[in-house]
Parts: C-alpha cells; structure tokens; sequence
C-alpha cells in the first residue's frame, strides 16, 4: 500500500505566502546553562546563518539568561502532521507501564 | 579705535582640565550616534535590524551615561552626566563631525557605523591598558560591545559591498563622503598629548594604522575601494573643539526639547 504520510516543512507555508520580498525562515533555539537542553524560542527572518545568529542574539538572547543559540533554517525541520496526531501518538497514552512514574527519583537529582 | 580684526581665528588655548574634555569626546561620540542611530527606530529595512539598530543605540547610550557621569564628577561642579547631554549649546560637545552627518540611506548608516565601530574597538582596547583605573574599567565593559558592533556592521558591509548593483553603489557613494570625516579621529591635539604622557590615553595616531588595516581587510572583502586619505589643513579646527557642522544644532533641538521644556521633570 502506498504511503499515505503527509509531513509537513515547517516555514513552507510563510514562505510561500511571502513569496519573494521576504528572507529565508529561520528557528531559533536557546539554551538558558550549561548541561540544559536548546529549546525553541521563536523565528525571524534572515539571509544566511551569520546574520541568523545576529538576529537572534538581538530579538531573544538581548535580556540575557541565554548562554547559547542554534539557528536552523526552517525548512530543514520535518514536523508530524496535525491530521494525523491520533494514530501517530494516541497508541501511546493508554499503557501506563511505559511510563517511568513507578520509579522514585532521589532526593539531589534535578533536571529529571 | 578698534584693533583690526585678527585674519585667522585662534585655536582655544588648552583648557585646564584636560581629563574632563577627553571623557566629553569619549561620551559625546556615543550620545550623538547613539541618537542619529535612534533615528531609524521603527524605520530600519526590516524588523529584526529595526531591533538590532536600535540595539546598539542603547548600548552606546549607556556607554555616554557612564563616561558623562565621571566627566561631571571630573569636573566637580555639580553637574550630572543629564546636565551635561541636555544643558549643554552645539559649541559646547565635543563629538567628532562622522558621528553627527543626518542618518542618510541604510548604507550610509551602515558605513558611517562601520567606520566608527573599527575605530571604537581599536581605540577602547588601548584604554583597557589606561593608568586611570576607572576609565580602564569603562572601556573593558564597553570593548565587549563594540566587538559586537563591529561584528553587525562589518556583515553588512560584506552583503551591501558585495550584493547587488544598487547595494554597491550606495555603499560606495557612503563611503566616499564618509572619508574625510576619519582624518579627525585621529588628529591629536594638546589634550591627548597631555593625558598621553601620563600614559591616560593612547597615543591617537599610533592607533591609526591598526584602523586602517582593519577597515580595508573588510572593504577589499567587499568589493568596495578605500578612499584616497585627504591631508588635514594646519589648523583646521573640528568637533573636538566645538566646531561642528551644522547638522548638530538641529539634532540637539530634538533631543533636548524635553528637558529643557520641564526641567526637573521625573517620570
């Protein structure tokens, strides 16, 4: 049978909105100290990965609390379709033994 | 009986506090171009540059406070580093004549910013070394500014040099008019020659070539030509000593009105 999956470009669609007067869609991810993961904190527009940086820096790291960024260019990010968010993640919400709530996390341990 | 006018203009004799005049020309380089960058605040291309724009105007505000402030209190006469940007006439700053020119086109802009931003790295780094430990310390937390200033300004001179025809051109024409403005940065006077045998301040014209090495590494990079240097005329006096060009007197009606329509006032 033929696939019938549907993923989705993340930017694709702003980009094709914008046609040609806007610059290449980039995400943006933060991360707030050492040992903690990149999160995403927004997009901005850019036209290569320096001036991404750039932007970066001054739309959300200029506060502070931001100790390093990435900058992806939007349309390298293969995201899930939202049609298909039930068959895709429902199987895994009824079987509670795949959880790792049965486990006692020690007193000390942070960042679980 | 009159004595018949004198043909040449005197230069000032030097002024007796030579420290305070020095952090004036220090503070009043950022506050004006921290002003004329303000200019584009919700005018830049596009949003993120609106933002980074105005981005480096804050810093080189904050900067203006700082050395405004020990200017004052160098001078100890009471006044604040507020009394000193709003309470002062055109004749009275000491900024040099690049940072105050209208904000022209982006390229304009760009180029004017780059130029300075070279100059300011250069300049700042060799006042961490200064013998005045608070000025040291002024320029080490600003240095780490300015390297990112000239980061931002020295990209864009790559994409404007070295894009299109337009971008080209309209940088280069910058360029072009910018030039002659630079032979001040670096034109000594008894001022730096005082606070420089006390080992205060660098030695501006030894700072000079490091500039313009710097600046042509990026303009070669660019596609962009360099400028012939025109010889400064004995004599000619500039910003430095209060001689500006008349494009300050209607940026100081801008940016002093408030102050001076409610002085005192809080908000």
């Amino acid at each position: 049978m033929a696939s019938t999956v549907t993923n989705r470009t993340i930017g694709a669609q702003s980009d094709a909105l914008a046609g040609d007067s806007q610059w290449p869609l980039w995400e943006v991810f933060t991360q707030s100290e050492q040992g903690a993961p990149h999160e995403h904190a927004g997009s901005l527009h850019a036209v290569d990965a320096e001036q991404a940086l750039q932007n970066a820096r001054d739309v959300y790291a200029r506060r502070g609390g931001v100790i390093s960024l990435w900058v992806i260019p939007s349309g390298a990010i293969t995201a899930s379709s939202p049609s298909e968010s039930g068959p895709f993640f429902d199987p895994g919400a009824d079987k509670a033994y795949r959880h790792p709530q049965f486990y006692k996390v020690p007193r000390g341990v942070r960042g679980v | 009986m009159t004595s018949p006018a004198p043909s040449v203009v005197p230069a000032p004799p030097s002024p007796p506090n030579a420290l305070f005049e020095y952090l004036l020309r220090l503070g009043d380089d950022r506050l004006i171009l921290g002003h004329r960058l303000s200019e584009w605040c919700g005018h830049a291309p596009i949003l993120e540059e609106d933002i980074a724009l105005a981005n480096v105007a804050l810093d080189l505000l904050g900067q203006a406070t700082i050395l405004l402030r020990m200017a004052g209190e160098v001078e100890g006469q009471g006044r604040n580093e507020d009394a000193l940007a709003y309470f002062r006439e055109a004749i009275e700053f000491r900024n040099c004549q690049l940072v105050e020119l209208p904000k022209g086109d982006f390229g304009f802009t760009i180029a004017r910013q780059f130029l300075f931003d070279v100059y300011d790295v250069v300049l700042l780094d060799a006042l961490t070394a200064s013998t005045n430990t608070e000025l040291a310390a002024i320029a080490a937390k600003s240095l780490k500014e300015a390297r990112y200033h000239v980061r931002h300004s020295g990209e864009w001179m790559l994409k404007l040099g070295d894009g299109t025809d337009e971008s080209h051109r309209r940088v280069q024409t910058a360029l072009d008019s910018l030039w002659r403005f630079t032979a001040e940065l670096f034109a000594a006077d008894p001022v730096d020659a005082e606070l420089a045998a006390a080992g205060i301040v660098p030695d501006l014209a030894s700072l000079k070539p490091k500039w313009a090495s710097l600046v042509r590494e990026v303009l070669d990079r660019a596609t962009l030509t360099s400028p012939a240097d025109t010889p400064r005329l004995a004599g000619a006096r500039g910003g430095r000593t209060g001689a500006h060009t008349e494009h300050l007197g209607h940026l100081l009606a801008e940016m002093q009105i408030v102050a001076r329509s409610h002085p005192g006032a809080t908000w």
